[in-house]
């Protein structure tokens, strides 16, 4: 008779939120829930993180938007969404037939417009936290000047704070010298967990035409190409700070989302993947069950920040 | 729409650098629809993050085919697909073209691999019609076997004379619509940007309903990403970003703002 074994945990609260496993989707490869649903069963996401959204409906970058590179693409789609009403009225009626904690991405083109943004989501049914948009290369406005600026980082985070009742989770920007700085102002202007890394600035020229590829010049990279450069930047966030981790960058496999909870993620998110491959979450999930079996864990939290230096 | 593991029945050149590649995917086959597209894994596309979307040639008895040519380094990684192949595609995706005509007369309007969804259209069509296939020389004229089997009209154009009446395709659709002024055709187009846009100019001029099947650069193919889109005219006059792969990609010309 075999003996039995429970199976290990994978449940997993962060900034409050309760969630069956710390496997999310990232904002921005997922859409807004539906467009998935038929290829992927969204209840067993840890969580799902929605396209970002601001307070009126945004168009977003002229075309082309996109470019695959060797280990990844460039996106320039500009943060083009429904504004909040529409997104409210669309797509959350459709998120509150599941089980899945639904993260909203916010931006705002101000401090005013993030501020407003975020205070409406407080009356919003079945919203389980906000993710703060202050890393995205692709908008003039708001996005990463506010990442970049270390100043204003912790005086946006700090301002939104005070609209906000909800899980309030910056997503810090991958191109700033001293990533934990930035970690440990978001944790001091009242964030709940942050998140990194966003898309790295970058650019495709056309050799015969000398013109950039995309529309918007510039983009931001992902997939597999910024996985170690996500790893060492989640590494380091996580040993400036207290508040939960949730890590991302071009995790394809439950070895890159393992890799991510070693260097101290609480969570991690699974972006570009899904574009590859939609069934990416699901295999993660999995896989990382194996592998707690494997290294005799019980549970998910024993593998968060188990670098052995 | 679903994940299918299709494994390789046949993969041929059909000329030049076109290839035709058969799949055994019975729920696809089942369910495709003339203008829908599969969004297709390449194997062995080492770094590669996006898939290839292609529109459905054919869908029956279980099978689906795709005509595509040799065009960057996802189309060439194609040509080493084989027999023991599994490949990973997502589909049917997007919306095919109505199919329902009440009576008018089908134009479709072929820009060189363009022809393939409107082989497909053609074949559940209940009446015959014209097809104009254009290309850049005899070698880019595919599918004119299928029309005729079908008892359909082809009229070729190619830049170089090659074959057919040397020209742009819109040269002989123009002839066709000149000499049929009475006609209430309903057209179908499906190949380059330019060629879209010319063919959808002239149905809106002649106010007759033409429907594009729009080519863009595709992310996730289901809607998500947002990269494919295409400004279109809402029926209150105002314009926004459509997804050509899940609003499309058959768009109504007369929505259709270009550039």
């Amino acid at each position: 008779m075999s003996k039995h074994v429970q199976p290990p945990s994978l449940v997993t609260t962060l900034a409050g939120i309760a969630m069956d496993n710390p496997v999310m989707v990232a904002s921005g490869t997922f859409g807004y829930g539906p467009e998935y649903a038929d290829l992927v069963d969204l209840n067993r996401l840890g969580a799902i993180v929605v396209k970002g959204i601001c307070l009126e409906a945004w168009n977003g970058n002229n075309i082309p938007r996109m470019i695959e590179v060797r280990g990844g693409l460039i996106n320039a789609i500009g943060l083009q969404g429904p504004g909040v009403d529409g997104f409210v009225e669309t797509y959350m009626p459709f998120l509150r037939q599941f089980d899945t904690p639904v993260i909203v991405n916010i931006w705002g083109r101000d401090e005013a417009e993030y501020e407003e943004v975020a205070a409406r989501f407080d009356d919003v049914d079945g919203i389980a936290g906000l993710e703060l948009n202050i890393s995205c290369p692709n908008v003039k406005e708001g996005g990463i000047a506010f990442g970049t600026d270390l100043t204003m980082a912790s005086d946006l985070i700090g301002r939104v704070r005070k609209r906000t009742s909800l899980p309030l989770i910056p997503k810090l920007a991958p191109n700033v010298p001293q990533v934990g700085l930035f970690a440990r102002a978001a944790e001091e202007a009242g964030a709940d967990a942050i998140s990194l890394i966003n898309t790295l600035p970058a650019m495709v020229i056309d050799i015969e035409t000398r013109r950039p590829v995309l529309a918007n010049r510039v983009g931001g990279l992902s997939g597999p190409a910024i996985h170690p450069v996500a790893v060492k930047q989640v590494w380091e966030a996580a040993q400036a700070v207290s508040i939960p981790v949730i890590g991302m960058g071009g995790i394809e496999t439950a070895a890159d989302a393992i890799e991510f909870m070693i260097a101290g993620a609480s969570a991690v998110a699974v972006g570009t993947a899904n574009f590859t491959d939609p069934t990416t979450v699901v295999r993660v999930i999995d896989g990382m069950a194996d592998y707690l079996v494997r290294h005799d864990m019980a549970t998910v939290g024993e593998l968060v920040g188990s670098i052995c230096e | 729409m679903q994940i299918e593991k299709a494994t390789v029945k046949t993969h041929e050149v059909v000329g030049g650098d076109y290839r035709e590649l058969v799949l055994n995917a019975p729920r696809t086959a089942g369910s495709a629809v003339p203008g829908q597209f599969v969004h297709l894994r390449v194997p062995r596309l080492d770094g590669s993050v996006l898939r290839r979307p292609f529109s459905i040639y054919r869908a029956r008895d279980g099978v689906i085919s795709i005509l595509y040519k040799t065009v960057g380094r996802g189309t060439e990684a194609m040509v080493a697909i084989g027999g023991g192949d599994t490949l990973d595609l997502i589909g049917p995706l997007g919306n095919g073209f109505p199919a329902e005509l009440a009576g008018e007369t089908p134009l479709l309007v072929a820009g060189g691999y363009g022809v393939a969804p409107l082989s497909f259209l053609a074949s559940v069509m209940d009446v015959r019609g014209t097809i104009f296939i254009g290309g850049a020389s005899a070698r880019d004229i595919l599918c004119v076997g299928d029309f005729e089997s079908m008892g359909w009209t082809v009229r070729i154009t190619t830049d170089d004379g090659s074959v057919g009446e040397q020209g742009l395709v819109t040269l002989a659709l123009d002839r066709w619509l000149a000499e049929h002024p009475e006609a209430k055709p309903v057209l179908y187009a499906c190949g380059p940007d330019g060629m879209l846009h010319a063919v959808g100019q002239r149905a809106v001029a002649a106010e007759h309903t033409a429907w594009l099947s729009m080519d863009k650069h595709m992310g996730c193919g289901v809607g998500a990403c947002l990269a494919c889109v295409q400004r279109i005219r809402g029926e209150d006059g105002s314009e926004s970003w459509k997804r050509v792969c899940r609003d499309g990609p058959v768009f109504d010309a007369a929505t259709v703002v270009w550039e």
